[in-house]
């Protein structure tokens, strides 16, 4: 027989992150199932990147510390495809330096992310997981907020987000209002559609969280992105 | 009650989020209870006052199912409806004597139906996902009903109520699964 993964111990996972909501809290649920070694975050110079998200992934830096984790970082171009080659380069260096045996995303819905992750995964001989893959959304967001899960949005790109929304807290107040620009103009509730971005400042498993000092924000014709410039950690 | 079969490597696996409750939600939205089992702790009792079964996906790297046959045994003698997907079919096909050769899709693919059966009641051809790493190039006695360029994509029992889908029907194709599950209803899967 060969070796299940119970008899192997837990598997070694780096998760792909990229600060926002999903790829944190398919980090915590990996947490709970496996051990996550480390997080991996892919900086795009290209704020139209097919695969990465790119508002504030400087700031992953944050929460690593926070969670306690290492982190790979990797500079990307974020031209389309050619993007994939700079991940594939920081899986190589995540195994080589964490000896992960997978790597788990955020991918909700999108086929077009998971399909190359799987094939990037496949080649490098990693397991891939994607534990959020076509959950019930409006669960899932109820869930993110009452596990304390601490969101904001990071930018917009679609009607009709207004101003307001940059920097504001997903929480009980604001979900609702998610809802209803879901059900009135068609907007994928989690964002997944590219609708909106998140921040995450605080996670169940971070032992800090953190506080922005200073941010900026630049909005026009429902596009607008809120760019944090300074943070830090502060005592949970 | 539809049982789902857990077919990942151990119990409450991070590929359980993946590969079984997605099948779940789209199976309690059309109306059914539901109860998910992994593979190893199915028991001949476990299939009482069940209407149908649903063998569930794995992670791409995930084989292990196939090194325990003898932990499906119990679907030769099984009158249950049931539905595999990917790695529930590739279970299907060894289980009924065909054979899996490595095969890797992964991603959408085009599916032609080519056989008729109440699953697939006309010919026609539609884009799925697939993630396999195997597939069933000799079906045994299965009766194949749709292929796609690189392998067999749906099998049936010629005289069991028992599917292998290789796509997964979760993702974009839910209507396979309501399908399925309307023919258990009207209990209307004749060979």
């Amino acid at each position: 027989m060969r070796p299940g993964r119970e008899i192997m111990g837990e598997m070694k996972l780096g998760v792909l992150c990229s600060g926002g909501k999903d790829s944190v809290f398919a980090c915590g649920r990996a947490m709970e199932k496996e051990e996550v070694v480390c997080l991996i975050a892919i900086r795009s110079e290209n704020e139209e990147s097919y695969m990465f998200h790119t508002p504030n992934v400087a700031f992953v830096t944050l929460q690593a510390e926070a969670a306690g984790l290492p982190l790979i970082e990797m500079k990307t171009a974020g031209v389309k495809e050619e993007e994939l080659l700079d991940l594939r380069n920081a899986l190589i260096l995540a195994r080589e330096q964490f000896r992960i045996e997978g790597v788990v995303t955020g991918a909700l819905y999108s086929v077009y992310q998971a399909t190359r992750v799987q094939r990037l995964c496949r080649e490098l001989g990693l397991w891939c997981f994607n534990p959020l893959w076509h959950t019930a959304q409006e669960d899932y967001m109820q869930v993110l907020i009452k596990k304390g899960f601490e969101v904001i949005v990071s930018g917009v790109f679609a009607a009709p987000f207004d101003e307001s929304w940059l920097g504001r807290r997903i929480d009980l107040h604001s979900l609702p209002l998610l809802e209803k620009y879901s059900e009135q103009y068609g907007i994928m509730l989690t964002g997944e559609g590219g609708e909106y971005e998140t921040f995450v400042l605080d996670a169940p498993f971070f032992r800090k969280r953190i506080e922005i000092r200073e941010a900026s924000s630049e909005y026009r014709n429902y596009r607008g992105i809120y760019r944090i410039v300074r943070a830090g950690l502060v005592e949970k | 009650m539809i049982l789902l079969i857990d077919l990942c490597y151990r119990e409450d696996s991070l590929g359980f989020d993946e590969y079984v409750l997605p099948v779940a939600r789209i199976v309690e939205r059309l109306g059914f209870r539901t109860r998910s089992v992994h593979f190893h702790a199915v028991s001949a009792g476990e299939c009482s006052g069940v209407k149908a079964v649903i063998l569930c996906g794995t992670p791409l790297a995930d084989n292990a199912f196939l090194d325990e046959p003898e932990d499906f045994s119990w679907l030769k003698t099984s009158r249950i409806p049931v539905l595999g997907v990917c790695a529930g079919m590739e279970t299907i096909c060894r289980i009924f004597g065909g054979k899996l050769e490595p095969c890797i899709e992964i991603g959408m693919t085009e599916i032609r139906v080519t056989g008729r059966d109440p699953l697939f009641p006309e010919s026609h051809s539609f884009s799925a996902y697939e993630l396999h790493t195997l597939a069933c190039t000799d079906p045994g006695p299965m009766k194949i009903i749709a292929v796609s360029d690189r392998c067999i994509q749906v099998v049936r029992h010629p005289t069991k109520p028992v599917y292998g889908v290789m796509f997964h029907p979760e993702v974009r194709n839910e209507w396979a699964v309501e399908r399925f599950l309307s023919m258990t209803r009207k209990d209307g899967i004749s060979p």
